[in-house]
């Protein structure tokens, strides 16, 4: 098992030790506390059974085909990132606070930042958060403490999700207030957003494609940002970004994402991956861990942890946050599989989803009785609008027909009424989406 | 690590080729994508393009370039670097595990939803609590959960409290996270012994105290045997007791912390409970509470309607989301297959063989570096370079540096803050006699060494891919990507 020692071996060590026995070692520990006992079970499984009693779990599971987003996408993971990031060298390893003995994780992160750039057209990224959510949270938080402002604007396309982490962030300063700018035809209301934004706004937080699916021209909004000086918090999905504007070319003062896109399994919610950049003039202002370029003393090229005078190990109550651990692994298999797809790879990963969404649209809108609810252009997920109850017609249909047509959105956008949010990956076939067709049709 | 990867540490991009490729994505649907021109990205991308061998050639590279703990023994005091079971890996990649979307209708989750309810009620017997929530992210953030659980209960009982108690031997995730959450810090001094000074703590305890944190066993690697006054003086001015459960692998299976007093504490399943770190993450948390902190866990926790599993959303007392969905779910699919492979008899085996090997450690170098404290240690000991070596001009520094070079990890440096020049050592209950004794030699080697010739420290890296770093130049002229 896991624990080397033989009973020879803990009797000599405590000889050598000079401990007459183990409970000398711990009687500092006062005695009522030891020894309690525990209804827990008293045989552990051996690999064999533990084996089929994870199968077992796993199998109570119930993979559909399914078509659901909403902030986490099914993306096919390439054979090569994941023998990359089994390796125990990367697996096994921890933080790389000691730099000489840690290049090879330390090099990975600085190529990861250098992706996030490249990918968001921003300055600076940090070498991840626990995922999208606490990078917006965390962007929001730094837009506010450079502003000195409390007020908060979001757009309605911000993942719902996003917002409630952000809130649960703040819930001890009553001081801050969020105001969400309404949306319309599923996009923000930009003569809404003028009439909220003042000289107060700390930033305004915008998402796209947003929660929605749809894919929002930010340029106006940041030119209106800017005019009070708010600045402009977006979040991007990564694949989005093989073919759409990126935040730094539309102005965005920080920029985040969920990096779950990157080569990232569901697994039932994390880890994940926060994405998190901005411009460098804030970059004293970036929560986490980064690593720079440097040089050894004999002048060659080496990665340190840096700008650490921000973090919690160094300035405790003063830091910047309090993020110890973040998501390094998973950082790695973004970087390995950006590296993977490099530029054109990407942009035909972004197509392939904008493709399958859009014949899945087509398809889904010719069924008597659903259609789009929005008209505008949409990345990778949609809205359909269905005749009667979006949520039972969701379990109808996954019951009978085996199919995960999307998430219903009327608890979240109650405004929209019966819809389903569909998503459709670059995992999806012509074949998938005929299914998901049929499915529908025949359980309206 | 050999000469040969020495030479080559070009960065990806600068082994890239125009036109190389490494994966296509064919999927027919391509021809459909339409965006508008006014929407698209104006550049491409500035990435590598490499041949799919080219990239597994980097990175397998780059893999080589890191101790680890697959292929070192990394003593690091409050790290708990133990063995990462190959099984948990396999586990968690299971195709029902790591393919179930995050959204997923509970129908379509029962066994991950099964798996979580039962890790969650494991978990509270192991620890004494009442309830768990398993949505943190990490260590500091189940710290956040915990203050944030906290707050909402002074809130729900209308008491306004603005103080966080923490001894000064504290992680500075501790007063970072208050601060986070608008509290003020009031930090005590440790009492000569290494422990919190009972009388001086009630000189700090009062109506505006909110919480103390406690770590337990504390930085020290020492037990605060005065826990129970020390819980019963927090309550009795109305004050919650928080217990970092960092170095929980000294007390798994041997003492329940609800027995102690305390109200909350966290875990770190990249700790006590194996799962890998990664390099840095990711990781998973927990925090446990007593009962009348219960109502005030973030939602979704998971609860069991007669044969079936569904997620708990709570009420309006929950503090509401702390991350977007579940949590690390694959961290704490590790975890618990960890949990499976042991009995109570076994879990309590890893505190024991770990309270062994810390003293193991310490009784076999204290000679030569002086520990901290005079006691028996738990799970880790603190030591320092003797006054032969300050007397030489060494440092702890250079001592972790040379370690590098005879195949050993550094111990956790310059921490606990409060001792000076402090080296702490948690060797943890998967490493053998025989790897602590290789590792007790070398310490002593690096101090004879050291006497005789304080340069070869000083100078320490030098079997290392790189020598020591300029790390002013790195803070002052940042060049943090391509």
């Amino acid at each position: 098992m896991y624990i080397p020692h033989t009973k020879t071996d803990k009797e000599e060590m405590l000889a050598a030790i000079g401990a007459a026995s183990f409970e000398d070692l711990i009687k500092q520990v006062p005695s009522k506390f030891l020894r309690p006992e525990f209804k827990l079970p008293a045989e552990s499984l051996d690999e064999v059974q533990a084996a089929a009693r994870m199968g077992t779990l796993a199998a109570g599971n119930k993979l559909p085909l399914s078509f659901l987003g909403g902030g986490a996408y099914e993306r096919y993971i390439p054979a090569a990132v994941k023998a990359i990031i089994s390796r125990g060298e990367f697996l096994t390893a921890y933080t790389p606070y000691q730099a000489e003995a840690s290049q090879g994780i330390l090099q990975t992160i600085y190529e990861y930042q250098s992706s996030v750039c490249a990918l968001y057209g921003m300055d600076c990224a940090n070498a991840s958060m626990y995922d999208g959510a606490s990078s917006f949270a965390e962007a929001v938080r730094a837009a506010s403490r450079i502003t000195g402002r409390k007020k908060i604007l979001y757009s309605a396309g911000v993942n719902p999700q996003y917002m409630d982490t952000l809130k649960t962030y703040f819930a001890h300063s009553p001081e801050y207030t969020y105001i969400r700018i309404p949306h319309r035809d599923g996009i923000i209301d930009a003569a809404a957003m003028a009439a909220l934004l003042d000289d107060k706004t700390a930033c305004v937080a915008v998402q796209t494609p947003n929660f929605l699916g749809l894919i929002e021209d930010i340029s106006p909004v940041a030119e209106m940002a800017k005019k009070h000086g708010a600045l402009l918090v977006a979040a991007a999905d990564p694949v989005s970004l093989g073919l759409l504007s990126t935040p730094g070319e539309y102005g965005a003062d920080f920029a985040v994402g969920e990096g779950q896109s990157l080569g990232l399994p569901l697994s039932y919610g994390g880890p994940y991956l926060g994405i998190f950049s901005c411009k460098k003039e804030y970059l004293r202002q970036m929560p986490g861990r980064i690593t720079g370029l440097t040089k050894d003393k004999d002048g060659k090229r080496g990665f340190v942890l840096t700008l650490q005078a921000r973090e919690q190990h160094i300035r405790r109550d003063k830091a910047a946050s309090n993020i110890c651990s973040n998501e390094a692994l998973c950082a790695l298999s973004a970087t390995v599989y950006l590296a993977l797809l490099g530029p054109e790879g990407l942009k035909e990963l972004a197509e392939a989803n904008a493709g399958a969404a859009a014949f899945a649209a087509e398809r889904l809108a010719s069924i008597k009785g659903v259609s789009l609810k929005f008209k505008g252009p949409f990345f990778n997920e949609f809205v359909i609008s269905v005749p009667t109850g979006a949520a039972r017609l969701r379990e109808k249909i996954l019951a009978r027909s085996g199919v995960d047509a999307g998430l219903p959105l009327s608890p979240l956008y109650p405004e929209l009424g019966e819809t389903l949010l569909v998503c459709a990956t670059e995992t999806k076939t012509e074949a998938d989406i005929l299914k998901l067709e049929r499915s529908i049709r025949e359980n309206l | 690590m050999n000469s040969a990867q020495k030479t080559d540490n070009r960065l990806s991009i600068e082994k890239s080729v125009p036109g190389r490729r490494g994966l296509k994505v064919k999927n027919p649907l391509r021809a459909r994508a339409s965006v508008p021109p006014g929407l698209k990205r104006k550049t491409a991308p500035r990435l590598p393009e490499l041949s799919e061998f080219d990239v597994v050639r980097h990175f397998t590279r780059l893999s080589r370039l890191n101790i680890s703990l697959d292929t070192h023994f990394y003593p690091l005091g409050s790290c708990t670097m133990k063995y990462n079971p190959r099984f948990n890996e396999e586990a968690a990649a299971l195709t029902g595990f790591a393919g179930l979307h995050p959204l997923a209708h509970d129908s379509s989750a029962q066994g991950t939803l099964e798996l979580l309810h039962d890790f969650s009620a494991r978990l509270c017997e192991l620890c004494g609590m009442d309830a768990i929530t398993l949505q943190p992210a990490a260590g500091a953030h189940s710290e956040f959960t915990g203050l944030l659980v906290a707050k909402a209960y002074f809130e729900a009982k209308k008491e306004n409290r603005s103080e966080i108690i923490v001894p000064d031997s504290a992680h500075g995730t501790n007063p970072a996270t208050a601060s986070m959450m608008g509290f003020s810090t009031v930090n005590i001094p440790s009492g000569a012994d290494g422990r919190l000074n009972v009388e001086d703590l009630k000189r700090h305890l009062g109506p505006k105290t909110a919480v103390l944190m406690l770590t337990v066993p504390n930085t020290l690697g020492i037990f605060e045997s005065n826990i129970e006054e020390i819980c019963r003086a927090a309550h009795a001015v109305g004050a919650l007791v928080y217990m970092d459960g960092a170095n929980f692998n000294a007390l798994i299976g041997l003492v329940k912390p609800g027995d102690l007093g305390v109200d909350l504490m966290h875990l770190n399943m990249h700790k006590t409970f194996s799962t890998p770190h990664g390099g840095g993450g990711p990781g998973a948390g927990a925090i446990a509470v007593k009962k009348h902190l219960t109502p005030h866990l973030p939602a979704p926790t998971v609860k069991k309607e007669g044969t079936a599993y569904a997620s708990n959303f709570g009420d309006a007392r929950s503090i509401g989301k702390v991350k977007a969905f579940f949590g690390n779910t694959a961290v704490l699919v590790k975890a618990y297959a960890y949990m499976l492979a042991h009995s109570a008899e076994e879990l309590g085996d890893i505190a024991r063989c770990s309270i062994i090997n810390a003293n193991y450690v310490r009784s076999r170098l204290m000679d030569i570096y002086p520990s901290y404290s005079k006691e028996y240690c738990m799970h880790e000991c603190v030591l320092t370079p003797g006054p032969d070596m300050t007397a030489k001009g060494l440092k702890t520094l250079d001592v972790a540096k040379r370690l590098l070079d005879y195949g050993f990890h550094a111990p956790t440096v310059y921490f606990p803050l409060i001792v000076h020049e402090s080296i702490m050592i948690e060797p943890t209950e998967t490493e053998s006699r025989e790897t602590l004794d290789e590792f007790i030699a070398a310490m002593r080697a690096v101090r004879d060494e050291g006497l005789a010739d304080p340069q070869t420290l000083k100078d320490a890296p030098h079997t290392m891919p790189v020598k020591r770093l300029d790390e002013v130049q790195a803070a002052r002229q940042p060049n943090l990507r391509w």
